[in-house]
Order: C-alpha cells, then sequence, then structure tokens
C-alpha cells in the first residue's frame, strides 16, 4: 500500500502496548487513537529516567537536582517551541491540558458588551463552552459557523459573521468528529481582515500534521500532550509574545511573578506569567521526548500514513451494508477519526462487540454534541488509526463490523 | 470471547430492544423527568402516572443503546400496576444486581425479565445504560409523591 511508513514494524516495536493482548487472548487493535494515543518505549524511558535519577521542584531549588530537573524542564519547552517552529520559546506555555489553555484565553481576553466571537459547529466542547463562559461573563455575542452537509464549514456568510465588532474567531484544525480539515490559513486571515485575535484548536492535527504557528499566521494555538504520544496531564499553549504579554494573569501564585507586596503584585512575562505553581514537570519531559519522536520520524510521513490508512477504512466501511460515514470522504480533506452510523445497531453495542474482538474504538458523542445535532445524529461510532495503525487492523475492523451485523441480526 | 458477550446481550434483552413495552408518552401524568447519561448521551423522558397508592402508568421516550432501550421496556413491565412501596422495592433488588459487579444471584420472582441484566454487572461501563430509565422512573414517582402529598 502506497504512502504507508516505510518501518511501520519498526515502529510498533516502539509501543510496547501493541503486544498486548486482552480477554480470550485476542489481540489488541486499537482504533482509538484520536481519543488518546499510546506512547512510545522512549515517552516511558524518559519519564522513568527523570524521576529515577533528576526528581526535584524546578527553578527554586538551590541544588543540582534542582538544576538539572529545571534544565530537563526548559529542553522540554524548546523541543515543543522546534515541534511548532515557534519564534520564541517564550511563547511556549505549559498547561493541564488543551481544555485549560483555551480556558486561560477565554479567561484572559478582553471581552465586553458590543463585541462578539466567532466559532464553528464542529468544535470539541471545550473550545464552545469556554467561550460561552465568556460571552456570560462579559456581556459578548458568541457566533459560530454552521456546516454543510458533507461535513465541512459553511463559510458563504463569513462576512456578515466576521465584523468590525469581532475578537475572537476560535476554531479547530482537524474535526474530532468529522475529520474535516479545515482552512485555518484562510480563517487566521479573515479574523486578522476584520481585527479580531485567531486562536486554532491544534489537539487533533498536531498529531499528524505539520504544525507551523509562523506559516498559519495565527494569535494563539493550544494542543495537549497525550494525543501526540506524550503522556496525560500536559498541555501547550502557543502565542504571539506581544500578545501573551499584554495578557493579564490566568492563576496567581508562585513562579508567575515579579514581586509581591501584601498591598499588589507584579507579574512575570510569558511564559512563566501563565505557569503559577509547580508545574507537569516529568508530564513536560515526557511531552518533550514525544514531540522529538514524532519529528524524528517526520510529520510528513506521519500525515501520509495516516492518509493511507484512512482511505483504506474509508473504502472498507462503505463496503459494510447499513453504514454511513459522517464527514468529507475524501481522505484527502481529513483526518485518521472517521465517525460512523450503523443502521439497526447502537454506537456503544458496536463498541461493546468489537471490544469483546480485542477492537477499541470510541462511541457517545465525542464531546461534539452540536456537530452531531447537526446532522441529526444523537451519538456515533468512531475509529481513529496513528502511526502505528496496520491495513490488517483496518481489515479487523471491517471484519468485526460484518460480525456485529449479524450478531444484532439486521436484516435478518 | 462471546460467552461475556452473550451474558450481557441476553436473547430477552434484545427482544425488549427490538421491541420494546409501554413506549411512547401518555396522559394523564402527575410528573415528567428528562434524564441523560452525559457521557454517551442516551436520553429518556419518563411520565409517571400514581392514584391510589399504586403505578398506574409509566410511559417514555428514549434514545440510546440496546441496554437502556431494553430497561426501560422491562421497568415498565415490572412496576406498571404495583403498589408504589412494592415498585420501590423492586427499584432497590434491581439497584443491587446491577451494582453487585456480577456477584448478586438474581431473584426471578421479583425481577421477571430483569435476570437478564445480571450479565451487565460485569461491565461497568453499562450499568449506567441499565439504570438509566430506573433512575428517573425513581426520580419522577419521587415527584409525584411529593405534589400529591401531604396526607
Amino acid at each position: 500500500m502506497e504512502g504507508l511508513l516505510p518501518d511501520l514494524d519498526v515502529i510498533r516495536k516502539d509501543f510496547p502496548i501493541l503486544e498486548r493482548t486482552l480477554a480470550g487472548g485476542v489481540p489488541l487493535v486499537y482504533l482509538d487513537s484520536a481519543n488518546t494515543s499510546q506512547k512510545p518505549q522512549v515517552v516511558i524511558d524518559t519519564m522513568v529516567d527523570h524521576l529515577e535519577r533528576h526528581n526535584a521542584n524546578i527553578a527554586r531549588a538551590m541544588h543540582q537536582l534542582g538544576a538539572e530537573s529545571t534544565e530537563a524542564y526548559e529542553a522540554a519547552r524548546d523541543q515543543v517551541a522546534a515541534f511548532l517552529n515557534a519564534p520564541s520559546r517564550n511563547e511556549v506555555i505549559f498547561t493541564k491540558n488543551a481544555t485549560e489553555a483555551l480556558n486561560l484565553l477565554a479567561r484572559t481576553i478582553d471581552l465586553g458588551p458590543g463585541d462578539n466571537v466567532v466559532i464553528t459547529e464542529m468544535e470539541h466542547h471545550s473550545n464552545i463552552v469556554s467561550w460561552q463562559l465568556a460571552c456570560e461573563r462579559s456581556g459578548a455575542e458568541l457566533r459560530w459557523f454552521g456546516l454543510t452537509d458533507d461535513g465541512r464549514l459553511d463559510l458563504s456568510n463569513a462576512d456578515q459573521l466576521v465584523d468590525e465588532h469581532t475578537k475572537v474567531v476560535a476554531f479547530t484544525w482537524v474535526s474530532n468528529m468529522l475529520g474535516t480539515i479545515n482552512p485555518v490559513t484562510d480563517l487566521v486571515a479573515l479574523a486578522r481582515a476584520a481585527g479580531a485575535l485567531s486562536v486554532i484548536d491544534a489537539s487533533q492535527a498536531a498529531p499528524q500534521l505539520p504544525v507551523d504557528v509562523q506559516a498559519t499566521g495565527c494569535d494563539f494555538l493550544v494542543f495537549t500532550g497525550h494525543k501526540v504520544t506524550g503522556p496525560t496531564g500536559i498541555g501547550v499553549l502557543w502565542g504571539r509574545e506581544e500578545l501573551l504579554n499584554e495578557l493579564p494573569p490566568f492563576h496567581g501564585g508562585g513562579e508567575m511573578i515579579e514581586t509581591v507586596t501584601m498591598a499588589r503584585s507584579t507579574y512575570a512575562k510569558a511564559p512563566h506569567r501563565f505557569e503559577a505553581g509547580t508545574p507537569p514537570i516529568v508530564e513536560a519531559v515526557g511531552l518533550g521526548a514525544a514531540v522529538d519522536y514524532l519529528r524524528h520520524i517526520g510529520l510528513d510521513a506521519i500525515h501520509r500514513h495516516e492518509q493511507a490508512i484512512t482511505a483504506y477504512a474509508l473504502e472498507g466501511l462503505q463496503s459494510v451494508p447499513g453504514l454511513t460515514v459522517l464527514g468529507p470522504l475524501d481522505a484527502t480533506e481529513r483526518g485518521g477519526a472517521i465517525s460512523f452510523e450503523l443502521a439497526g445497531v447502537h454506537p456503544h453495542d458496536v463498541a461493546q462487540v468489537l471490544d469483546s474482538r480485542g477492537i477499541a474504538i470510541r462511541a457517545g458523542h465525542h464531546c461534539a454534541k452540536p456537530a452531531h445535532a447537526r446532522y441529526g445524529v444523537q451519538s456515533s461510532s468512531r475509529m481513529s488509526s496513528y502511526l502505528y495503525t496496520t491495513p490488517a487492523e483496518i481489515e479487523a475492523l471491517i471484519e468485526g463490523l460484518h460480525h456485529t451485523r449479524s450478531y444484532f441480526k439486521v436484516d435478518g | 470471547m462471546s460467552t461475556d458477550l452473550d451474558a450481557l446481550y441476553q436473547e430477552i434483552i434484545l427482544d425488549h430492544y427490538k421491541n420494546p413495552h409501554h413506549k411512547g408518552l401518555r396522559d394523564p401524568y402527575e410528573s415528567e423527568v428528562h434524564h441523560v447519561n452525559p457521557t454517551c448521551g442516551d436520553e429518556v423522558t419518563l411520565r409517571v402516572h400514581l392514584a391510589d397508592g399504586v403505578v398506574q402508568d409509566v410511559s417514555y421516550d428514549s434514545v440510546g443503546c440496546s441496554i437502556s432501550q431494553a430497561s426501560a421496556s422491562v421497568l415498565t413491565d415490572l412496576v406498571i400496576g404495583k403498589p408504589v412501596d412494592e415498585a420501590m422495592g423492586i427499584h432497590q433488588t434491581f439497584l443491587e444486581l446491577m451494582q453487585g459487579k456480577g456477584q448478586v444471584e438474581p431473584d426471578e420472582d421479583v425481577l421477571e425479565d430483569g435476570i437478564a441484566f445480571a450479565g451487565v454487572a460485569k461491565f461497568p461501563a453499562r450499568v449506567k445504560c441499565a439504570l438509566l430509565s430506573w433512575m428517573a422512573w425513581k426520580d419522577a414517582t419521587t415527584q409525584a409523591q411529593s405534589e400529591g402529598a401531604p396526607s
């Protein structure tokens, strides 16, 4: 199959969990990577080594371990800056996850009555609810781009939606439900032309596409560590340095100050301005190893692999009677998450039967209820591949779906 | 590998799923509740009609998986026509079965078709599916009683 990673067998050996068998001795077929990715040995080893040999608090311990720990944490910032092609390491802020990064922006960007924020109907709940809360607090108006029948953003009314009162345009790069890859440079240009800030949710893009913040021209971009083969508990907010330093602090606490008196404090510049308290140190170190691992393999090569697997999956899924794919059917226009409905069988039941065969997928609304509602769907099943996914695993899924239909006696 | 799966998807459950009993919203009713399972989006709107200390009717509209749909159907079979106190006792028995991690032996005299859900208790992720309509029924019944009370 063209486009697959050339050393797929070697890559799979990097991920120890892929050796696992499940109840009944069946091998694991992990097709839930858009939910969380599996972790390569190098990430696991780097985190263990840090905890075994270098553990100390950062930036405040005046001893050798403190220096080593600080160096490892700050090295992770450099690794992430390189991953994003950020002009400055000071623009990389470590957060708990992408959700916290989005909430940081929604909490600190100044909004008021008469302003508006524009999002899209295909956002993850984290990029909807955080802005709903910001608009309720400030009196700003929330607007959104609708979706076309074939799962793309409807930009036909862009000029009415984004106007001179728009303060923020926030959108996902790759939809976690529909898989759609959005035209980010066009959306950034639209925001810039209106004098609004652009915010990109790259949670689903960062694992599988080259993300270059300078090429997108955006103002802010967020992603989460655990979907890029890193650990949970660590996310990233990237922002233009001058913009970050204009935002007020988010959390108050240690390490985010210049000086503190009982009456008032002055604040450090980014990134420390937004990293109050002891951060997730070993998680950041693990994330650094993860993004280096992905860069070593190459995001272009990973993207080609995902497209080849996605095309193969789309073809296979459409061979299953009664199966409807939600979102674009052209693999070149979408990421590696494919949501679908199987007539006569609820997604939970699909996932349960597949699980009994060792196949892990997600079932539910995938934290994208509005996008489901748009297509009149209550919930869906979702398979999602990654750099370690093989064509044989896709074949196991398709076979499992045929079996699911016969198990539930669809069509008798 | 399919023994656990077959224990989960008993024929009784699949029968109730395909042909649910007492489905649809009806009048009269004293209380109506809407419950959701936030993790998966399963939803039920359920009405309770009580009179003379007896569950006269339970009607519902719901979307969800086979387990949640069959469970609503079995619930209505079990509680409609029963004195409220007895129905609450059945509720408690079903709850204990579901929370028993597969270790509780179901009592067919009390639970009838409800014993088919014994296998569900071994699947922690699905217990909430089985309990959705039962929790809605208890909530609606409590509301109906407090409206009808005090007497």
